[in-house]
């Protein structure tokens, strides 16, 4: 597949002022860049050095906030270029613990439909909704043949950012699969929480309402941030997901999304989440079969 | 009734302390108090210790009636302030008591005041740190700015300065008419052309009116992008790249002739080019210029940004020297 072929060049350290310091693994996304970026946050996460104050995996680089009256940030960025020969090289033995986890998704619902509507202005196409938009330029004869290539693969949460909670997911798919869209061409100052967005090749959900400028395809009936921790997923932590957490975005019908919203009022969601083992080098060789597995472990 | 009566919230006042660090990983920005040298001042006055939760206003500060005997001290902006009508100076300790109010007049120059009080706000901590953070509606006195008939709950007492204790001169922060800003080029800078760079740091920029603690967005030039074929995942704008995290100071210019600073509640990341990073020490300056001012960048490089931050901080040590003997 066009995947593994992928050749990461050299990483790029920068300066973000004196208090972070932003590292570049590839201008273009791809899962090689995003795992690289994984190992080497992980591993300086283990390290825990004094003067690091967060550390921050983006899709195809990562960001690191640090403390300056503690630790130079040159001092660091020689940290991180040791890091990238020591754990940042992909070898056939490393193996993520992390959970894949079914993602309910109402496609086309009445709520991001009247705001995509409210925004036509700000948008490439006026005269079709966002999700037909995206059919279109994606070359899919009709939108369920979209919401159906949406559901087939899981997704990777490669990035946390923008709000609180808000995860950017890449589709565990080849390059050639890959869905991409542009972002609007002014962003929205409105959008309702939980819509499940699309921008650039990056799915997310909106944590809560606000700005954004991503395609609106639908709404997800849980959330992925609770700054309250009433729902029992969140009561480590106040947003759900976690970096390199597989989501299954399932298409679900009007019924099924009460149903949860209910559960979730109530005060009684959870997610369904299942602990796995992945291996990024055996995912590369052979993503469908590998998919295959993670939604049968999911279902099981 | 340890607590403090809002009888009016001002424009917007929020209650913000050093920030809550170690959440940028999940997109929580620190917030905390913008101007951080005038922040530490208002609670060395109030003889707070460290950085106790106290006021930050926007331009027109709020009016507070004290309940009962407080140390009091207004910085930042430049600003008319009275206490019970009569005309109290800034940086300086006051001794307030019960039925006391402190009011503002109009601003003279920067943007925002701070006010600390002995004993510090004492709203419930959320993720160790009372600093508000709207977005979410967290943190600060329910997640929000203050607002007529507020009661905010204080918290107890340490042994504040003597009454009168004064900031020398030479401490006062100065408000010229156009800010300098040093700014630590880089990040993705590659994007912009030669002269694209140049024309940024030769232009007097002006503060929008979009200018919050979220962000400040500037006019005053147009930048090119290098062109390029977009890379997969970026977005067909040339302003864009693959999301990726935004340092707090950083500048991005979506659309080319928009630069936008982040500050203390902006996003993490994003999908625009930043293309460098305001100083740590310069943010104060940036918190202290308002809608219509204006500001400049210089390119430093990161070693003078540590040595700025380190000089800032000593300058701090010595004046808590004077003022605590």
């Amino acid at each position: 597949m066009a995947e593994t072929t992928v050749r990461l060049p050299e990483a790029r350290y920068e300066f973000g002022g004196d208090e972070f310091v932003f590292v570049e693994l590839d201008r273009e996304m791809s899962l090689q860049a995003n795992f690289k970026a994984m190992a080497i946050t992980g591993a300086l996460r283990d390290r825990e050095l004094e003067g690091v104050v967060d550390i921050c995996p983006s899709n195809a680089s990562y960001l690191v906030r640090l403390d300056p009256g503690k630790l130079h940030p040159t001092e660091l960025v020689e940290e991180l270029r040791r890091l990238e020969h020591s754990a940042g090289e992909l070898d056939g033995t490393r193996v993520v613990s992390t959970r894949v986890v079914d993602v309910p998704v109402l496609f086309d619902d009445p709520w991001t439909r009247e705001t995509l509507l409210r925004f036509r202005d700000n948008h490439q196409d006026p005269n079709v909704t966002d999700l037909e938009y995206a059919a279109r330029i994606n070359g899919f004869s009709a939108v369920e043949e979209l919401i159906e290539a949406i559901g087939s693969a899981p997704f990777i949460v490669t990035m946390l950012g923008f709000v609180p909670g808000l995860p950017f997911c890449y589709q565990m798919v080849p390059r050639e699969r890959q869905i991409e869209v542009p972002k609007y061409v002014r962003p929205r100052t409105d959008t309702p929480e939980r819509a499940f967005g699309y921008g650039g090749a990056f799915a997310v959900v909106y944590p809560v309402r606000g700005a954004g400028g991503y395609q609106l395809f639908g709404i997800a009936p849980a959330p992925v941030f609770d700054g309250t921790q009433s729902l029992p997923d969140f009561h480590d932590r106040i947003a759900f997901p976690r970096p390199s957490d597989i989501l299954r975005y399932r298409p679900i019908d009007r019924a099924e999304y009460d149903h949860v919203r209910s559960e979730v009022e109530a005060g009684t969601f959870r997610y369904r989440i299942r602990e796995v083992e992945f291996s990024p080098t055996a995912f590369l060789e052979d993503p469908d079969s590998v998919n295959r597995d993670l939604l049968e472990e999911l279902y099981r | 009734m340890n607590e403090v009566l809002v009888r009016s919230g001002g424009l917007y006042t929020t209650v913000q302390d050093a920030g809550r660090d170690g959440h940028y990983a999940i997109g929580m920005p620190p917030s905390g108090a913008m101007d951080r040298y005038s922040f530490t001042i208002a609670n060395l006055l109030a003889g707070n210790p460290g950085p106790t939760a106290a006021l930050e206003a926007t331009y027109l500060g709020p009016e507070l009636e004290f309940t009962d005997s407080r140390t009091v001290a207004v910085t930042g902006a430049d600003c008319s302030v009275t206490v019970s009508g009569a005309s109290a100076p800034m940086w300086m300790s006051l001794r307030v008591g019960p039925g006391d109010v402190l009011g503002f007049g109009p601003l003279k120059a920067g943007a925002r005041p701070y006010v600390a009080i002995s004993g510090g706000l004492d709203v419930p901590e959320y993720l160790n740190s009372r600093s508000t953070y709207k977005l979410t509606g967290i943190g600060g006195f329910g997640g929000r700015a203050l607002a007529e008939g507020d009661r905010v709950p204080l918290g107890q007492a340490q042994d504040p300065p003597a009454e009168g204790t004064t900031v020398p001169e030479e401490f006062l922060p100065e408000f010229p008419d156009v800010v300098e800003l040093r700014l630590v080029v880089g990040l993705c800078s590659y994007r912009l052309t030669e002269n694209a760079l140049d024309s940024f740091l030769d232009t007097t920029w002006k503060v929008t009116k979009d200018a919050d603690r979220i962000g400040y967005r500037l006019r005053g030039g147009t930048i090119d992008f290098v062109e390029r074929e977009q890379p997969f995942g970026a977005g067909s704008d040339p302003a864009n790249v693959v999301d990726l995290g935004y340092p707090i100071g950083s500048v991005q210019i979506p659309g080319g002739n928009e630069p936008i600073i982040l500050l203390n509640d902006a996003v993490t990341g994003g999908g625009y080019a930043t293309v460098g990073t305001v100083v740590s020490a310069d943010r104060d300056r940036v918190a202290q210029t308002g809608t219509g001012g204006y500001v400049r960048f210089n390119a430093t490089d990161v070693d003078s940004a540590v040595q700025a931050r380190q000089d800032r901080d000593a300058w701090l040590h010595k004046l808590r020297t004077v003022l605590t003997g």
